[in-house]
């Protein structure tokens, strides 16, 4: 055991040197310009499920394990990915053993042990904490550390898909003597902490202004005495996807612009400048319309959206929530908004290939006939303003979204479909910053989901959707009580469906996995949980002279930022 | 329409005694070059905006994917957005809107200006508590204040007048309220002004009711002032609408106004600038002719200038 330590610890030196042979030194490339127009409100992760957090907070901490541009997991801050047959895993399926990096420090300095990664777990889960990855946890029992470098995981149950803690963006490791007032109810109020956490990643916070911009600096104390290649890293946020765009592909403001929401067209007419280039990467992004299965009526005040509200007096009629579906044409919507960076889809987990249902491909051809049919029998007639009714309530939703011009057209298009079935939609827009916020003082946010239906893109780290199935579960629907985190978005609970999930978490074979998947996430767009529209691919821009960029829809994006340079 | 308008009002040039206080305040506003023009202007824009959909019968809505990002053609004279919706209807249907929001907004504005101006110009008990409400609301950062009121009072609003009705109310409550301060202060100083001259004196030694003086004899001598602010007020009323449909807070976003058509077309500026162009020309448009037409007014108004 030793000597393979030594060995690892020999090999780990002899590529530290070999990188610095072959590249150039830490900090000669300068400034890096980042733009993310979604500004970053929190640099913790575990404080907000928004993805604008989960990628700039990943410059500065990371997970033990990651997944590559490929969807394959590759160790990070561990030895080894453990498997059964290493041993890592138990045969049993248990318990799971990381045996981390020994030569790791945290950007102060201090080694990074395995009580960081115990004291992590016990961060998210403690009571009152309202942690936005708990999913990541689910199963886990206890994370213990057998010694410095040694972490093992204990499952309540066998987990035969056991790379969810500490793998991947979304569940990264912190600092235990920095975080270790911080936990539970104390959470939110640790401001210096969640701005400015100590990470082993290539990057510490420099400066970090809420909702504005954000500064890092090269980690001193990098495990790879080459990297990074830039000295310092200026994260911008704010604006919206068509000005970012034009930042990097046209201007060269910026060298890396995130998630270019933007009209096929325009960006084709941006490209022509000839300042940066798209990166195009299909991974688990669907965008869709969630349903709300609760009642969202202002009149019931703070009980809107929640369980006292009682089911949503319109959409808890199936033969609505399916009506609504065939009546969207998803091949217009595509080609209006996204082009070359979407496909119809009607799954919810689309990807990887694999996993991708097909028993839902009704709802890929518009049906307009069959969803008036559908409504005309399940007794919803057309008054007088065209407007379909049944006992008092009426066809008419509020349509809520994110501000972006490519979110505003599908709104419009779908508006325009859904009329034709006698289904009126009240359009609005929030901006991106609160809707995605998570601030619970506001009402405007997804999460609260102060709507009928809303629209919006999610996906999944990593390849396996166990834990993303697990989203739709009784227990994560956001409520006061949670703080209002927890993913079950449109509030969808069915008993089978957590069955179907807990039977997936039970199962090893793989072939019986995929087919577990696929059952519930046909039965989540057969039940209407929500309208899944397009199979969305993961689109930034990176200026021509940034070498090193592999786009990666299955972790954070800016996951090899270390290995990025300028061109020379 | 210059020489028809002379022809008609050619018995007025001819210095009857009969002239009345109408036909004297047009044959002022008409010696105002920019002001005939700002009305010229801002009469073909109600024109357009209220006549013109019945003659450019396509509604402002229609969707039709495949005429998308259309350059102007006769079908459409001022291009296509890119979902094909036809650019002339929304800019028309947008101008009702904003100039609806402007009007209303306006008045009240005004109102509320006049009322809290002429209270504290002319009781002197008032003067202090007013002046400094004035003061307070004028040093209230706006922007902030309106997202505040439009997040509180939006759902209510909507609950009870419907989406678009509870909107156009919010928005233009909102901006009623946030922009009174400046007449206020306008008038009050116009009202101490007045107050101290010997007519109204002899009103009150008459025995005339203060209610009646302020109508009679107050009112109508600042009238001028509360003519210019008015028409400014139309102005910024309609640039604050664009403003909060820019930010994505006004009106639904399939809901043409005209700082929402200026806020979508944006993007696509290089491709189909026309959809920039009209909106932008119309707010601009119709912002220079109404500020023009007060300045005419204020000279028309101006008692010196009646007198030769």
């Amino acid at each position: 055991m030793k000597n393979l330590k030594l060995l690892l610890a020999g090999t780990v030196a002899a590529l530290a040197f070999a990188g610095s042979a072959a590249h150039a030194e830490r900090g000669t490339d300068g400034d890096l310009k980042i733009l993310f127009w979604q500004a970053v409100s929190t640099l913790n992760p575990y404080l907000s499920g928004g993805t604008k957090e989960v990628y700039s907070s990943s410059l500065v901490i990371e997970p033990l394990a990651r997944y590559d541009e490929k969807g394959e997991l590759a160790p990070w801050l561990v030895t080894e990915i453990p498997t059964v047959e290493n041993g890592g895993v138990s045969k049993d399926m248990m318990s799971m053993t990381w045996k981390l990096k020994p030569d790791v420090k945290w950007s102060d300095g201090t080694p990074f042990t395995a009580d960081d990664v115990v004291f992590t777990w016990k961060y998210c889960v403690a009571p009152d904490g309202g942690c936005a990855q708990k999913a990541q946890y689910e199963g886990v029992t206890s994370v213990e550390a057998v010694d410095p470098h040694t972490v093992k995981i204990t499952f309540s149950e066998p987990k035969y898909y056991p790379y969810s803690a500490f793998v991947g963006a979304q569940s990264p490791v912190i600092q235990k003597k920095q975080f270790e007032n911080c936990v539970g109810a104390k959470a939110p109020g640790c401001t210096s902490a969640n701005f400015g956490p100590i990470g082993t990643g290539p990057f510490v916070v420099k400066d970090f202004k809420p909702n504005d911009v954000i500064t890092y600096a090269a980690n001193p104390n990098y495990r790879d005495p080459a990297k990074p290649a830039f000295a310092t890293v200026t994260l911008k946020g704010g604006g919206d996807a068509a000005s970012a765009a034009r930042a990097v592909l046209e201007t060269g403001e910026f060298d890396y612009g995130w998630n270019m929401q933007v009209e096929p067209e325009v960006l084709a007419t941006m490209l022509k400048a000839g300042k940066g280039e798209l990166v195009t990467a299909f991974g688990t992004q669907v965008e869709r319309i969630n349903l709300n299965w609760y009642n969202p009526d202002p009149k019931l005040g703070d009980k809107r959206s929640t369980k006292e509200a009682g089911p949503h007096p319109a959409l808890k009629d199936p033969a609505v929530r399916r009506a609504l579906s065939m009546a969207i044409d998803r091949n217009i919507i595509d080609e209006a908004g996204y082009g070359e960076a979407g496909r119809p889809t009607c799954n919810i987990v689309p990807g990887p290939e694999a996993y991708a249902s097909t028993a839902n491909d009704w709802c890929l051809t518009q049906d307009i006939e069959g969803a008036n049919k559908l409504l005309d029998e399940a007794g919803w007639k057309k008054g007088p303003d065209g407007i379909r009714a049944k006992d008092g309530a009426r066809l008419s939703f509020l349509y809520s979204t994110s501000t972006n011009s490519v979110r505003q057209a599908t709104q419009e298009l779908v508006k325009d479909m859904w009329s034709q079935i006698g289904v009126d939609a009240e359009l609005r827009n929030v901006s991106a910053s609160v809707f995605f916020g998570g601030d619970p003082a506001s009402p405007d946010t997804f999460q609260k989901f102060y709507a009928d239906v809303e629209m919006y893109t999610n996906n999944f780290d990593g390849t396996d959707p166990e834990k993303y199935l697990a989203e739709w579960l009784c227990d994560k629907v956001p409520s006061p009580e949670n703080g209002w985190q927890g993913q079950n978005i449109p509030r969808y609970c069915n008993p089978e469906y957590d069955k179907l999930v807990a039977e997936l978490s039970k199962t090893a074979d793989i072939e019986k996995r995929i087919e577990l998947s696929k059952k519930a996430n046909d039965m989540l767009t057969e039940e209407g949980a929500h309208i899944p529209l397009i199979y969305r691919g993961q689109v930034s821009s990176h200026s021509v002279s940034l070498d090193g960029v592999k786009m990666n829809a299955w972790d954070s994006e800016l996951w090899n930022a270390a290995d990025w340079s300028r061109k020379k | 329409m210059t020489d028809a308008t002379i022809t008609a009002t050619q018995p007025v040039e001819t210095k009857t005694p009969a002239r009345s206080a109408f036909g004297d305040i047009w044959h002022q506003f008409r010696a105002h070059r920019g002001g005939v023009a700002g009305l010229v202007i801002f009469v073909f824009i109600l024109l357009a905006v209220f006549i013109g959909p019945y003659i450019h019968r396509v509604a402002p809505n229609a969707i039709n994917i495949r005429d998308k990002n259309q350059w102007p053609s006769l079908a459409h004279p001022f291009g296509t957005d890119n979902l094909g919706k036809d650019m002339l209807a929304q800019v028309l249907a947008g101008g009702r809107i904003s100039l609806a929001v402007g009007v209303t907004a306006m008045l009240l504005a005004l109102f509320l200006g006049t009322l809290v101006g002429v209270l504290s110009g002319y009781f002197r008990r008032l003067d202090g508590p007013l002046m400094r409400i004035t003061d307070l609301f004028l040093a209230l950062p706006l922007l902030p204040l309106l997202l505040v009121i439009l997040m509180l009072f939006r759902d209510t609003l909507r609950a009870t007048f419907g989406p678009e009705t509870g909107i156009f109310i919010l928005i233009v409550f909102v901006i009623g309220i946030t922009s009174w301060m400046h007449t206020a202060r306008i008038v009050r100083g116009d009202v101490l002004a007045v107050k101290s001259q010997e007519f109204i004196l002899a009103a009150k030694s008459s025995g005339m009711r203060e209610f009646r003086i302020i109508i009679k004899h107050i009112l109508p001598n600042v009238l001028s002032s509360i003519m210019v602010s008015a028409t400014l007020g139309i102005a910024s009323a309609i640039i604050t609408e664009s403003a909060l449909s820019f930010l994505g807070l006004g009106f639904p976003s399939d809901f043409p106004t005209w700082g929402r058509l200026l806020f979508d077309g944006a993007n696509f500026l290089q491709l189909t600038p026309s959809r920039v162009l009209w909106p932008g020309l119309a707010i601009s448009l119709t912002v220079l002719s109404v500020n023009y037409m007060g300045d005419a007014i204020r000279d028309a108004l101006d008692p010196r200038a009646l007198k030769h």
